[in-house]
């Protein structure tokens, strides 16, 4: 390769006065860094065909039983709604979904770019909001286009057997856009843990833990124990993406909706106030 | 401008850097200069705002660098040539920068024609040599037009002809008045790039000064002599006042110029065989004055 030494003057002919720092250009600069990485519209594909496939597949099954089952499953069907979200899809996508929004970040402190990206934006605060912003805003599309597609496709199936449901029944919308929103709430939780850790295989570690194995260690059968396992973000989401649970009594508590939903809200909102103070604190 | 004021940044009980001033001044090219290990990186990112001092002020253009809400039309820098996403293209890389900053597009096309990366501009970066990629760097520093530069250590991995347009780089940016400050643990890459020099060692302030006070400052100035008739010049130089050191076939003479002993040599009908100027190289002056703050010194117990 030859240098070019170039006869234009170094200075821009398109220099102006200092425009307004403006938050939607840093989000225009993250969404560029998040859409030239080939990765990312491969593991978006992937994950959202995943999630549809194992709907498909729950579904396909209880059609193929479904002439087994007693009258009154068949009357009742209340595996619908369990086949529209499906645990296998929903927890990979949760697990994807919080290692993507770790990447986002620590894919930036492994190469040192992060050092590039503060000295372009010294406001530290304003990069891990704009960031927080494209990863909550991508992964909320997935989430939905996951989750209407899975219900869209496992209705279908079942409708052979007259045993679908509506999205107005009771329960469906809630369970879709609880189904939906575990992929954006999963994403935002990696990505403050990005923030904390900074290293790719503590960070994806801790993510998993933290959604996978930590509600394991809380019983529902305890009061303290099963508020804990309620503040759990997978509970939550199981909580809100099923029509009807039998009410608590003592050695059985259930969580209540508005206590699933604060659970939704609470996890991001921590992980990025938590980012926040971190990346104002620490040396770059 | 930048100014450097009593900075100080310990980690634990080691200081990386120890109470240092400095001021980097527009119009020239700056040398930053010190072993491995000095404090120079450290020093950088406290300019720039990535590390927090734990004393002192750094300030560019009068304001610590942290208060701009966006940097790229402050200060242009290049700390790691590594410091990018290999995944992406060089192009892509540039465009997030610049459009973070409110920096027209057609700016990305324009400096990497300036740093010579137009045909590679879509190919990802992880395939880019160190040379490409301290280009690249190049390239992200020109993006905001800024009147202050810093590039950490930019010559490394660069090939000779890379390192004379770098070079030439270096001196237009300054010509333009800009503040162009370069690190470097080499003397001799500052040697034919450098006005000014900053020398440090250890985190301490070892000079600040102009590259030829520094040379001469630091240089003892002799004339090498080469003759048969080593006996009859030692008798008459030293009578004209001058210091003989005999090392080997040759004699160094300090405290007479060249010409004068070229002149008494003549009178006396002494014949030379060589009358050399010898000013010590300026590698010599820095590995002299740093030879007491080197970090780490090979083959020396611990």
């Amino acid at each position: 390769m030859s240098a070019k030494v170039s006869a234009s003057p170094l200075t821009s002919a398109v220099r102006v006065a200092e425009p307004p720092a403006r938050f939607r250009d840093l989000l225009a600069a993250e969404w560029i860094k998040m859409r030239s990485l080939r990765s990312t519209p491969w593991t978006l594909g992937l994950i959202t065909l995943f999630v549809i496939g194992s709907a498909t597949l729950a579904a396909m099954a209880d059609y193929n039983n479904f002439p087994r089952y007693s009258p009154e499953s068949q009357r009742e069907h209340m595996f619908s709604l369990h086949d529209a979200f499906p645990s296998t899809g929903y927890w990979t996508l949760t697990l994807v979904a919080v290692s993507m929004g770790a990447i986002a970040v620590v894919s930036e402190y492994g190469s040192g770019l992060i050092r590039t990206t503060i000295v372009a934006v010294p406001a530290r605060g304003a990069v891990v909001l704009a960031k927080a912003v494209v990863v909550a805003a991508v992964w909320a599309v997935v989430g939905a286009v996951s989750a209407s597609g899975s219900f869209a496709v496992s209705q279908a199936i079942l409708a052979g057997r007259d045993a679908a449901i509506s999205i107005t029944d009771p329960g469906a919308f809630r369970a879709m856009v609880a189904s939906a929103l575990v992929a954006p709430v999963c994403a935002l939780i990696g990505l403050g843990l990005g923030f904390l850790i900074r290293h790719t295989a503590a960070t994806t570690a801790a993510g998993i833990f933290t959604l996978l194995v930590l509600p394991a260690f809380f019983s529902t059968s305890r009061r303290w124990s099963a508020e804990l396992n309620h503040s759990m973000v997978l509970t939550a989401w199981q909580r809100l993406s099923t029509e009807w649970l039998p009410p608590s009594r003592p050695g059985y508590y259930v969580a209540t909706i508005t206590e699933s939903w604060i659970v939704y809200a609470v996890w991001p909102l921590v992980a990025i106030v938590v980012a926040l103070v971190v990346i104002r604190r620490r040396d770059v | 401008m930048i100014e450097v004021n009593q900075l100080t940044k310990r980690y634990g009980g080691k200081t990386a850097v120890d109470n240092l001033s400095f001021t980097v001044r527009p119009g020239h090219v700056t040398g930053f200069l010190g072993p491995n290990g000095a404090g120079k990186s450290t020093t950088l990112r406290m300019i720039l705002g990535l590390d927090a001092p734990t004393a002192g002020t750094a300030t560019v253009s009068g304001v610590p660098f942290r208060s701009h809400p966006r940097g790229l039309r402050h200060v242009g820098a290049l700390l790691d040539a590594q410091q990018v996403h290999g995944g992406r293209s060089a192009a892509s890389h540039l465009s997030a920068l610049a459009v973070s900053n409110g920096i027209p597009r057609r700016r990305v096309a324009e400096v990497l024609h300036e740093v010579g990366l137009t045909d590679v501009a879509r190919r990802r970066i992880g395939g880019f040599s160190l040379g490409m990629k301290q280009r690249l760097g190049i390239a992200t520093a020109l993006l905001g037009d800024p009147p202050v530069l810093i590039f950490d250590e930019p010559i490394n991995g660069m090939d000779p002809e890379g390192v004379r347009w770098v070079r030439h780089l270096f001196r237009r940016l300054a010509a333009e008045g800009r503040t162009v400050f370069l690190s470097s643990h080499l003397m001799s890459e500052m040697e034919n790039t450098a006005d000014e020099l900053v020398v440090i060692g250890q985190g301490r302030l070892i000079a600040a000064e102009p590259l030829h006070s520094f040379a001469a400052r630091s240089s003892r100035i002799g004339v090498v002599v080469r003759t048969p008739q080593s006996a009859e010049l030692v008798a008459v130089l030293t009578a004209a006042g001058a210091t003989v050191e005999p090392d080997a076939e040759r004699l160094t003479v300090t405290g007479l110029p060249a010409e004068r002993i070229g002149t008494l040599a003549f009178d006396n009908r002494i014949l030379l065989h060589e009358l050399t100027t010898r000013t010590a190289s300026l590698e010599e002056a820095f590995m002299r004055l740093t030879a007491d703050s080197v970090e780490y010194l090979a083959g020396q117990p611990r």
